[in-house]
């Protein structure tokens, strides 16, 4: 197990570095000159000159280059264009944010999700099935950005049971957590019914019945068991598409979080802060992606010693 | 079981995107109202007789910029799916038919792009090149042909070993005519199921970037601008928010059923 976990972290490094290159290029990606972008066509060539020393662009790129990789790993993403403020600081003060809600949609997708697959997968080809998996199709085609406002004016203006925006109590994270666990409960239920198909088919399964075991338990106790196994990687797998539509609905709910800092960033051209929040997010992903591989190697011996 | 009876949802599908086809290409003429023409005085107006889905904020017809911005949805999905279809059949091909190094070097590059959650990497991307519909295009393309390339890489992996294959390369067929001509067509059929649940991808992707305002940028209609537009006028005209949204979750919803209907065609075991 652990030659198995170090091989499976030894993996993960390349990856980070390839990550941080890409993250580090973003910023030499911005047509001509990124201090001039960040300044406007109107800035004093001196302005242009010091913002470019400061961010270090008038170094070669080389330097450049291993200056982030060495500063990124002690955590030093540079300061915020705009509030002067480092952008560690400021990314760290709306982790929490982004985690509750984050969490909460996955909450409330695994709550959709999970009935709704089992029913579809033990009645399959009925009404129900079909019922089931329609709503879940629905819910994938269905924009988080369109359902948010809908969301908003039934639940907040209409009836005025919970607050349209911002964050403090219970009762501000359920439209942002449901605009958010939707889509990924729509996916989530598609894969709880295929999971428990291909375990429902299995020859033990079908041993459980004829040993006299009744359905249901044949079902709860053996199939959803082992169902169980592929579908937290998947749910773990999921939480990358989470993160990207906190981006979205933290906008729509002024949400204080690293979406809704991300979003204003781009808009104020702050590249450092921009290259911090991709950077953070794309490496929560990929340590996410390997815990899910360690929990897995874990729950399936099989896996260790492929 | 029967390749109609395994379409499954895939017809209503059909019927959905052949609509929205249909009124995107002949809007101009479908419809009296053009799409810039503004009527100041009755701006904000609820759906009437005359106006289907009502008027926006500049007093333009709703349902001509609905169905122009179905155009823009269209032109972005064809396009990203297009590119990111040819360039993951080409890499995912090399990969998989040269292996080795190659397979490698590609294989670590398609590590790196997976890293980044879904639509993250084109929202990066559009934050540093400049928000515009061409650099949406790309961005798209850029996270699109990884999914692509994979699913070309294994199909080749399998291909390469069947006896005909070696039948080919035995009576003397160059590689680059054993690739395109027995290797590559067997990724064909589960190409076109990733090309059409791609293009509702590709639709929902751009419609959330134009709504970030890093896509489309007015007075050019976008599914997504528009919903954005609307959100300052949620209370007194929700009809700006709902129709551009609504047509958006329809459309995404007729790929999917499509991509899902051919998906069970080509592989009935996941049914």
């Amino acid at each position: 197990m652990l030659r198995y976990c170090v091989r499976r972290v030894l993996l993960a490094v390349p990856v980070l570095i390839g990550v941080a290159t890409l993250v580090f290029s973003l910023i030499h990606l911005v047509p001509g000159d990124p201090a001039q972008a960040m300044l406007g066509d109107g800035a004093a060539p001196q302005d242009i000159a010091e913002l470019r020393t400061s961010l270090g662009l008038d170094q070669p790129l080389l330097t450049q280059y291993l200056a982030f990789l060495r500063h990124a790993v002690t955590g030093d993403l540079g300061k915020s264009f705009r509030t002067g403020q480092p952008v560690t600081t400021m990314i760290i003060e709306r982790i929490p944010a982004t985690a509750e809600l984050a969490f909460a949609a996955m909450v409330v997708a695994i709550v959709i999700a999970l009935p709704l697959g089992i029913v579809a997968a033990v009645w399959r080809g009925t009404a129900i099935d079909y019922g089931a998996m329609t709503f879940a199709l629905a819910g994938v085609s269905i924009p988080n950005f369109w359902l948010g406002p809908l969301l908003a004016i039934v639940f907040a203006v209409e009836f005025g049971w919970l607050p349209v925006s911002g964050r403090g109590t219970l009762a501000h994270l359920v439209l942002p957590a449901f605009s958010l666990g939707l889509a990924l409960a729509a996916i989530l239920a598609r894969m709880t019914r295929a999971s428990l198909l291909d375990e429902l088919g299995e020859l033990y399964v079908r041993a459980a019945r004829a040993r006299g075991v009744s359905n249901a338990a044949s079902i709860t106790s053996h199939a959803l068991r082992n169902s169980m196994i592929p579908l937290l990687t998947i749910i773990a797998l999921q939480f990358g598409a989470v993160l990207t539509g906190a981006v979205i609905t933290e906008t729509i709910f002024a949400w204080p979080g690293i979406g809704r800092l991300l979003i204003q960033s781009i808009g104020f051209r702050d590249y450092p802060m921009v290259q911090g929040c991709i950077l953070l997010i794309a490496v929560t992903y990929v340590t996410v992606n390997l815990l899910t591989d360690l929990m897995y190697g874990v729950l399936d011996p099989r896996i260790r010693f492929e | 079981m029967t390749f109609r009876l395994r379409l499954g949802q895939a017809p209503a599908g059909f019927i959905i995107v052949a609509i929205v086809v249909i009124g995107a290409l002949t809007a101009p003429w479908l419809l009296p109202w053009d799409a810039a023409t503004q009527d100041l005085p009755n701006r904000l107006q609820g759906p009437t007789w005359q106006h289907w889905f009502g008027l926006d904020e500049l007093g333009r017809d709703i349902l001509a910029r609905v169905l122009l911005g179905a155009r823009v949805s269209l032109m972005v999905g064809i396009v990203v799916v297009g590119v990111s279809s040819i360039a993951g059949m080409a890499i995912g091909g090399v990969s998989g038919y040269y292996g080795g190094r190659i397979d490698q070097v590609i294989g670590r590059v398609m590590d790196v792009l997976m890293a980044f959650p879904g639509m993250l990497l084109a929202i990066a991307l559009v934050a540093v090149l400049g928000p515009s519909l061409v650099n949406v295009v790309l961005a798209l393309a850029v996270i699109g042909w990884v999914g692509s390339a994979r699913l070309v890489r294994g199909q080749v992996l399998r291909a390469r070993e069947f006896e005909y294959v070696t039948a080919a390369k035995a009576l003397g067929a160059g590689t680059l005519r054993v690739l395109i001509r027995h290797v590559l067509p067997t990724a064909v059929p589960p190409m076109l199921v990733q090309a059409t649940l791609g293009m509702a991808g590709a639709i929902l992707s751009e419609a959330a970037l134009s709504f970030l305002g890093l896509g489309v940028q007015p007075p050019t209609p976008s599914w997504g601008t528009m919903i954005n537009g609307g959100r300052v006028h949620l209370l007194d005209a929700p009809h700006l928010t709902i129709f551009p949204g609504l047509f958006l979750a329809i459309v995404v919803l007729g790929f999917n059923f499509l991509g899902d209907g051919l998906r069970d065609a080509v592989d009935p075991r996941k049914t």
